[in-house]
Formats: C-alpha cells, structure tokens, sequence
C-alpha cells in the first residue's frame, strides 16, 4: 500500500467500494458511456510521465513524477465527491496539497490563477480519436482556491496507486466542486495572471460555469442540483440533499466572500 | 419471384400477436438486471435510458415500415400496430422510471418538465403519442374513418421530438444520439413526394 496517513480533512461518512469507483467514470479521453473508462484504459502508459510545469514560477521545467513525489507525505483523503450530474461517491483518495508542490517550484507575486491539462495520446486514449471536445481537457483555478489545503493532487485510491480509469498517474482533486473540475491524468501545470479557458466552459459556458462550486440554489439549466443520488444504493435508492459547497462550507466558503454565486457559478 | 415477395408470402402467416408476449421481454430483463446488479453501479439512469432506447428503435423501424413497402417491396404493415404500441409502452415505462425512480420528489417533477427544453420536448412527445396509442385499435379506425390517418400523422412530430430528446440531453455533441436523429429525419424525408421520385428513379 502507499500509506497514506489518516487526515483530519477526511470524512467519516463509508467509503463507496473500490468497484463502484473504479466502474462509473467520466473520462472522455476513453468513451462517455460511464463503464467505457474501466474497459479502455488499462492500456494506458503511465511510467514514465512528466508534468510540465511553466508559467510564473520560479523553477519552470519538465518534472519527472517520481522526482515531483519524492519528499511529499501522502495522506489518506476521504472526501465528498460530487458531479455536476447529480450523482455522488464518497472516495478514499491518496495524495498531497496542491500547494506543497506550487510551494516547491515557486509562484511569482503576479500568477493569479493555476491551469491544468490533461495527456493528449490518441494512441491510448481511443475517445481523442473523435473531435468530441477539443482537447486537451483543460481546467484551472484560481490561486487561493488551488490553495485551500483541501485541493490535493491524488495519486492513489483506497491505499492502491490510482486506477488509470480514475485518472492515473496524478489528478487533481477539489471537493467542494463538481467533479470535472478535478482534473485526471495531469501532464501539464501553468501559472497566469488571467483566468485560463476550461475545457466544459469553453463547450457550454451556460451550464459550466468556471467556479462550479457545488451549489444547491443554482440549477444547471438542464436539471435540479438540489439533491443528488449517492452510487450504490441500487435500483430504488433515495436521493439526498446536495450541500453547500459540497459539505466544505466551514474550509472554503471565505475564498467566495462577497461574490454572487448566482452569477460567478 | 423477387425475394421480397417470398419473404411477404412467408410473414402472411406469421401473426402479429405475439409481438405482444415478446416485445415486452427485454425491457421486463433489463428491469432486473437492473435488480440483481447486471446494469452497474448506478441502475437508476441506466435502466431509464436502456427503456427510452428500445423505445426509440421501435419508433423507427415504425418509420421504416412505409419505405420499406415503397422502395423495397417488403410488407410489413401488419405489424407496425404492435411495433407502434410497444414502443409506447416503453416510453410509459421510461416515464415511469423517470418519475418514481430518478425524480422521487413530485413536486421537481413539473419544474422539471416546465424548466428543462429537453423533458419539455420528450414529454411532448409522449402527449402526443398519447391519442396514437389510444386509437391504435379497429374500432377506432372504423370510426374515425379518413380521419385516423390524418390523426396518426403526428407521429411523423412525436417521433423526431423523441430523437432531439435524446440529442439534448446527453453532455456535448455525442454520435449515438445523433445517429438516431439522422436516421429518423431520414426516415421522415422519404415521406416528401420529390424524394420519392429521386429514390424510386
């Protein structure tokens, strides 16, 4: 196992099984049916793999992921994951804070926001094969959100170094947004000064907003995100109410204040 | 003789009521697999679009029925009544799924249909399809006479309301539901008089 230490950040609600997890993903780069990512990435290549990290930083370069981990101390996460379709898990991650690593490569005063891509390998990543999105997926951060000590970069999952369908090698992960917000299988890190594009943004900037915080009182313009259906409860589970940035009001709801969520959605 | 004709001798003597006791079966299967697991670890959407598909595909070979005899001889009219109810009894069942398994809350679910385009549309189509399958019987045929044709030209609205359903509710432009799109405006244009003289020339 990787030996995550337990976090005080951590959940005490139960875990989803390793099987619900690792069987209903969104991961276009290998299909859109949920169960596509689980069939069509274990032919993914993840060693080697390099993170590009370049921007306003101090130390740009191309970062092998073994030197990018040496000397981070993973920790167990268990948080709240919640997607923009109204479903959720609650998933054991491993990693380390996002800020951890801007820390080591050193942000320059004038980097406002953090921008990710994902690989781009149409080889391996048989859904890049189509003009679905336009690709790389992207997404980004502000700088204060990218460092809240809940946004972590995962590289495991219930002890296990993460499945590739989860988005292996390294993905970012933001509890208190929806889903596609946590970025997978990361090769690519900048800082700017501006707001980066984002892939679901880019593609419908109605229904994406660049925030997406979970938010009950604000509806995607296609269905309620009043309340969410947790995975596993089978064919007549109940649903439950959505929380306010996802449950992580008390960490995260002071990077939002004074901004009109309605609007900044 | 053409093959089309040997293949309408033969299905002279099939019936058509056992479409009845057959038709039904995969939708009762999916059920329960969504039951015992078979569906994956979210059931609910899956059974609900598994229903709303079968529901699509008998919509359009209901569609094809009348190409097909035009443009290739085959007849299969007999049976497009029993093709045109099942796929109503899929959309009821699809419907039903949606409503008492994925809504729950009765009180979203006119928000749901007066706030969201694509239940909107998909709940049009079944208003529409309502009057079909209720005269989808010889009585009523008899008794509304030249009218019943007239009547069930709405399908030829309610069927391609199902595809933009489809298309609208998926995230991104996705193929599958396109396909279903195509075919069934496809299907629809066949009906235009000029390109039916392109086909058959």
């Amino acid at each position: 196992g990787l030996g995550g230490a337990p976090s005080a950040y951590s959940t005490t609600e139960a875990p989803n099984t390793l099987e619900e997890i690792t069987n209903y993903n969104n991961f276009y780069e290998f299909g859109t049916d949920k169960e596509d990512p689980a069939q069509n990435a274990g032919g993914l290549t993840t060693d080697p793999w390099a993170v590009q990290i370049d921007g306003l930083v101090d130390k740009p370069g191309s970062y092998d992921l073994g030197d990018l981990l040496s000397g981070v101390s993973l920790e167990e996460r268990i948080y709240r994951f919640r997607c923009v379709e109204a479903w959720s898990m609650i998933v054991p991650w491993v990693g380390f804070e996002l800020s951890t690593l801007l820390a080591r490569v050193g942000v320059q005063p004038s980097a406002k926001y953090v921008y990710f891509e994902t690989l781009v390998r149409p080889e391996e990543m048989p859904g890049q094969r189509r003009p679905l999105l336009d690709w790389p997926y992207r997404e980004g951060l502000r700088l204060d959100e990218a460092m809240n000590p809940l946004t972590i970069l995962a590289t495991g999952l219930y002890d296990e170094p993460l499945p590739n369908q989860n988005g292996a090698p390294l993905r970012l992960v933001v509890p208190w947004k929806y889903g596609f917000k946590s970025i997978k299988s990361i090769v690519r890190i900048s800082l700017m000064d501006k707001q980066p594009e984002t892939t679901w943004n880019m593609i419908n900037a109605r229904e994406y907003g660049f925030y997406s915080n979970v938010n009950p009182t604000v509806d995607h313009p296609r269905w309620s995100q009043a309340t969410e259906r947790r995975i596993g409860g089978g064919l007549f589970s109940k649903r439950q109410e959505t929380l306010m940035f996802n449950g992580y009001g008390e960490e995260v709801a002071d990077l939002y204040a004074g901004m009109d969520l309605k609007k900044l959605y | 003789m053409p093959v089309s004709d040997r293949i309408n001798a033969t299905l002279r003597k099939v019936p058509a009521w056992p479409l009845y006791i057959v038709g039904p079966l995969p939708g009762l299967w999916v059920f329960w697999l969504g039951l015992t697991g078979g569906l994956g670890v979210e059931p609910i959407k899956a059974l609900e679009h598994e229903l709303g598909q079968f529901a699509l595909k008998l919509l359009v070979v209901g569609l094809a029925i009348t190409p097909l005899r035009r443009f290739a001889g085959l007849n299969l009219i007999k049976f497009r009544r029993a093709i045109g109810l099942l796929a109503f009894f899929y959309i009821v069942a699809h419907l039903a799924v949606w409503l008492f398994l994925d809504v729950q809350d009765g009180s979203l679910i006119w928000k749901d249909i007066v706030k969201r385009p694509y239940i909107t549309i998909g709940m049009a189509a079944f208003v529409l399809m309502l009057p079909l399958a209720l005269t989808s019987n010889n009585w009523s045929i008899r008794k509304l006479g030249p009218k019943w044709r007239q009547l069930h030209k709405l399908t030829y609205l309610a069927v391609p309301l199902g595809g933009i359903h489809f298309v609208m509710l998926v995230k991104g432009w996705q193929i599958e539901p396109l396909a279903y799109l195509f075919v069934i405006l496809g299907l629809l244009a066949l009906r235009f008089r000029f390109i039916q003289r392109r086909v058959a020339a």
